[in-house]
């Protein structure tokens, strides 16, 4: 059994490889559909006609389209991103740098959210026009509503202006603290590794802010999934009948119920958890965070190719893998479900 | 609030007796900068810094604070006080750095330099005139940007630059020009470790951009500590700096955040020394905050204003592009654009300048009467339709100026339509191309003469002319002026002739000059306006 699972996982991982294939020929080709020259652009403030021709020969960018396209096939097949633009820096190293900054404000936000969102919505479905369904309304579309840079702002507001309580918002560490070692690149975990709780704890009350804006944001689809399947599961015949059979009420909910309701709860997050990674640009923007929503931009905005296809190449990455853990997790949860089907 | 570890520290001072990269730095967990805040600057600013190499390709302007802060040049400018009691670089002095004297030739066509006997880079070597000149000869080898400043100094080939003996160091002129000296006291000529670099070159790149990249190797007054790409520069102090007073603090951390209001939240409470390029709207209300000093000073050579192009029939007419000038709200746009910081640059009462200041304000104000009037008298008496581009990335101060113009020019019957070009395709559109009918421009330069002005921005196909205008006269009396000493009696009635015809023609219709502006906490003092616009942190000192 297990050797099959293993099996069905590597043929899911090889059937990505046409799908990223497509990615990088459509990145490419986007990319240099962009308006604006990066040649000009990099040219810098005095620049003449002739130091344009010299750099645009320098980035390769006077070959013609498909002669780019195979030396940066050649490059990805030797593990090199190329170089970005705006940054200086090889685009490896800065998705590599940056990538695990939004992936620590990510699962922060989202393992928040999970435990406000789930709760809040079985209590719901269990209570339906009750004051914490209410409430549990008023959160969720509370939470839609508000752009996240504006919950941003309003914290670093109150708790950081006035209140003094949060620490100063200027990314993943106050300024007298230098990073944990890497391994895997999360500081908080990181240095807990190290032994250096000093670092942690810095680090911790760095991520507080950003991770409540963006779980407020989170809370509203993981809930009202919650509820809504909560609410079906509840009404099915098998509870009825385990009703009937006078099991207690916390077997029925967490064991028939919840567990009945937490496949569409497990879809929406990996999909909240994809869409958060690569669009919480202006949080990061607003809390001065490193991370890869806002590198995007920026390469975007400057027209920085290597950095835009690394950038896009690298999410792709994530998702081919996310919807395979996703996978995984059903067949967990649900012994019904086969990765075959 | 956090424990002092000695050991860390003393780890660190060790470390940083060695030029090595941030990237080689030994790993610390704490840095020592709570150990004694006022040896300790925190400065914040909005934009990246991408390179700590001034002369390689793609190098964005927040980076040139490297080259000033880590890296000597063989001369420097002075320092003045200006009205309002803050600092700024004085232009009309120029004083030693890494030379401490200079002798120009009888004939006017070399200079030579005494290179300051105790000089010595960060790693103990010696400035040499060896070092002087290689870093030189790439200065004007590398191509791009610093070859083109260079050129403007008159300085374009290795073959110039003359070691004569170790500490002696010639320049050969290709012509005289005033040009020259000033031109290699701005960031782009500094002085490289050329043993350091070349030990790190290769074949392929014999200029070691790459090294240089991300291990700077000068003599300057600070060191990189650490660079984190994206986050953070952190500078300390070299404490056998020769070429100035040693800075009053040991640490510079300069952290970048991008977020308006958070650099503003970070200032008002005090967790940060300064705020570097605050927006206009913000100058007022944080000098009325308490503990907060704000520093507005007018930047030199440069002008906000209005582009006509005249590739674009209508503006062809003078006449047309004067009743432009009548029919902007330049009281307005000063109030809502630039919140009253800067200079005016409208309502002078002659159109004749009476002296050769640069920038001064042009002989027009907002007056829709005679705009029709002169209207009137051209082809276009009915109007016409124009559209209007602005850049988005200084969509600040160019959105609100496009819209009050917008209306100006629709009471005297030009119909303009706005558009917003990116930042990244503005050069292309703007300046490369030239296309744009109506816009505006921010051209400064950095050399502060108004010849050097109006070679970059009056003469047909250079850069920063983005209304095409091309006059015979003012290109003969450019090539005149441009490298002529301002005693020359000659000079003046030249300029002024010049500036009589931007007057008369006016191609680029002046708004106001801009001011560069920051906030900082009343404790930290040292800090100096310079034309590059960048930090310069060697002055600063915490009280």
């Amino acid at each position: 059994m297990k050797h099959r699972t293993i099996e069905l996982v590597l043929f899911r991982l090889w059937q990505a490889v046409p799908v990223l294939f497509g990615v990088i020929v459509v990145t490419f080709i986007l990319t240099r559909a962009l308006p604006g020259d990066p040649a000009v652009y990099f040219a810098g403030p005095a620049a003449d006609e002739n130091s344009i021709a010299e750099i645009r020969k320098s980035l390769g960018l006077d070959r013609s389209l498909f002669e780019q396209f195979i030396i940066y096939l050649g490059d990805l097949a030797r593990g090199d991103l190329g170089q970005s633009l705006s940054t200086g820096q090889p685009v490896l190293n800065d998705l590599s740098k940056r990538l695990p900054a939004s992936l620590e404000l990510t699962f922060s936000a989202l393992i928040l959210s999970v435990m406000i969102a789930v709760p809040l919505g079985i209590l719901a479905a269990m209570k339906p026009g009750h004051w914490v369904d209410h409430t549990c309304r008023f959160l969720v579309t509370a939470g839609v509503s508000l752009p996240t840079f504006f919950t941003g702002l309003v914290l670093i507001f109150f708790f950081y202006y006035i209140a003094g309580i949060a620490p100063s918002p200027i990314g993943r560490l106050d300024f007298v603290y230098l990073p944990p070692p890497t391994i895997t690149g999360f500081y908080v975990l990181d240095s807990l590794l190290a032994g250096d709780l000093e670092t942690a704890r810095a680090a911790f009350a760095q991520l507080i802010l950003p991770a409540i804006t963006l779980a407020l944001f989170t809370l509203a689809p993981i809930a009202r999934m919650t509820r809504a399947s909560m609410i079906q599961a509840l009404s099915s015949e098998f509870i009825r009948t385990a009703r009937a059979a006078g099991l207690s009420s916390r077997k029925i909910i967490f064991t028939y119920a919840l567990r009945n309701a937490l496949l569409p709860v497990i879809t929406t997050l990996g999909m909240v958890f994809s869409f958060t990674l690569g669009a919480n640009v202006l949080v990061e923007k607003v809390f001065a965070w490193p991370g890869i929503g806002s590198y995007a931009v920026e390469a975007l905005v400057v027209s920085d190719y290597a950095a835009v296809q690394g950038f896009v190449l690298s999410m792709a990455v994530i998702f081919v893998l996310l919807n395979l853990t996703v996978d995984i997790i059903y067949t967990l949860i649900d012994p019904r479900i086969s990765l075959e089907s | 609030m956090k424990q002092i570890n000695i050991d860390r520290r003393n780890v660190l001072k060790g470390a940083g007796a060695l030029t090595i990269g941030a990237n080689m730095l030994p790993f610390l967990k704490v840095l020592p900068a709570h150990a004694a805040r006022s040896d300790v600057a925190v400065v914040v600013i909005g934009q990246t810094i991408n390179s700590l190499d001034i002369h390689r390709k793609g190098t964005n302007r927040p980076s040139y604070q490297i080259a000033v802060n880590c890296y000597d040049r063989l001369l420097s400018f002075g320092t003045k006080t200006l009205a309002d009691g803050s600092l700024s670089y004085d232009y009309s002095v120029l004083k030693p750095d890494l030379a401490e004297s200079w002798q120009v030739a009888d004939d006017g066509m070399s200079v030579t330099f005494k290179l300051r006997e105790n000089a010595k880079f960060w790693d103990g070597a010696p400035v040499t005139a060896e070092d002087v000149k290689w870093s030189l000869d790439r200065a004007v080898s590398l191509g791009g940007f610093p070859a083109v400043q260079m050129k403007a100094g008159s300085l374009i080939k290795p073959e110039q630059f003359i070691v004569v003996d170790e500490k002696t160091f010639k320049i050969e002129f290709i012509r005289k020009s005033k040009l020259t000296l000033p031109d290699l006291a701005v960031p782009v000529p500094m002085i490289i470790n050329s043993k350091l670099a070349k030990a790190n070159a290769t074949d392929k790149d014999p200029w070691a951009t790459e090294y240089l990249h991300r291990n700077p190797a000068g003599s300057g007054a600070f060191k990189v500590a650490r660079w984190d790409p994206g986050e953070q520069i952190v500078y300390d102090r070299n404490d056998n700096w020769t070429s100035g007073p040693l800075p009053g603090v040991k640490r510079v951390v300069v952290r970048e955040v991008p977020s308006l209001a958070t650099r503003r939240a970070l200032i008002e409470r005090g967790d940060v020394d300064l705020s570097f390029g605050i927006p206009d709207k913000d100058t007022k209300e944080l000098a009325q905050k308490k503990g907060i000093k704000v520093t507005a000073t007018p930047i030199e050579n440069a002008i906000y204003c209005v582009g006509l192009n005249l590739k674009f029939e209508p503006f062809q007419d003078k006449k047309v592009r004067q009743a432009v000038a009548y029919a902007i709200p330049y009281e307005e746009i000063f109030k809502t654009a630039a919140f009253e910081n800067g200079v005016k640059m409208w309502g002078a009462k002659s159109a004749k300048p009476s002296d050769t200041a640069w920038p001064q304000p042009f002989p027009y104000s907002t007056d829709f009467d005679k705009a029709k009037a002169l209207l009137a008298e051209s082809k276009f008496k009915d109007g016409f339709e124009v559209p209007f581009s602005i850049n988005q990335s200084l969509a600040s101060w160019m959105e609100p100026t496009a819209l009050l113009i917008q209306e100006g020019l629709a009471k005297i019957g030009i119909k303009s339509t706005i558009e917003k070009i990116p930042g990244a395709n503005w050069r292309t559109a703007a300046l490369v191309e030239k296309k744009l009918p109506l816009h505006l421009e921010n051209f400064g330069g950095w050399l502060n003469y108004p010849d050097y002005y109006f070679f970059w921005a009056y003469i047909k196909g250079h850069l920063f002319n983005s209304s095409n205008y091309d006059n015979p006269e003012v290109k003969k009396l450019v090539d005149e002026t441009l490298h002529m000493e301002t005693t020359n009696p000659e000079y003046a009635p030249k300029i002024k002739r010049l500036i009589e015809i931007a007057f008369d023609d006016v191609p680029r219709i002046p708004l106001w000059q801009p001011t560069l502006s920051s906030a900082m906490s009343e404790k930290l003092t040292g800090y100096e306006f310079w034309f590059h616009r960048q930090l310069d942190a060697r002055k600063f000192s915490k009280a």
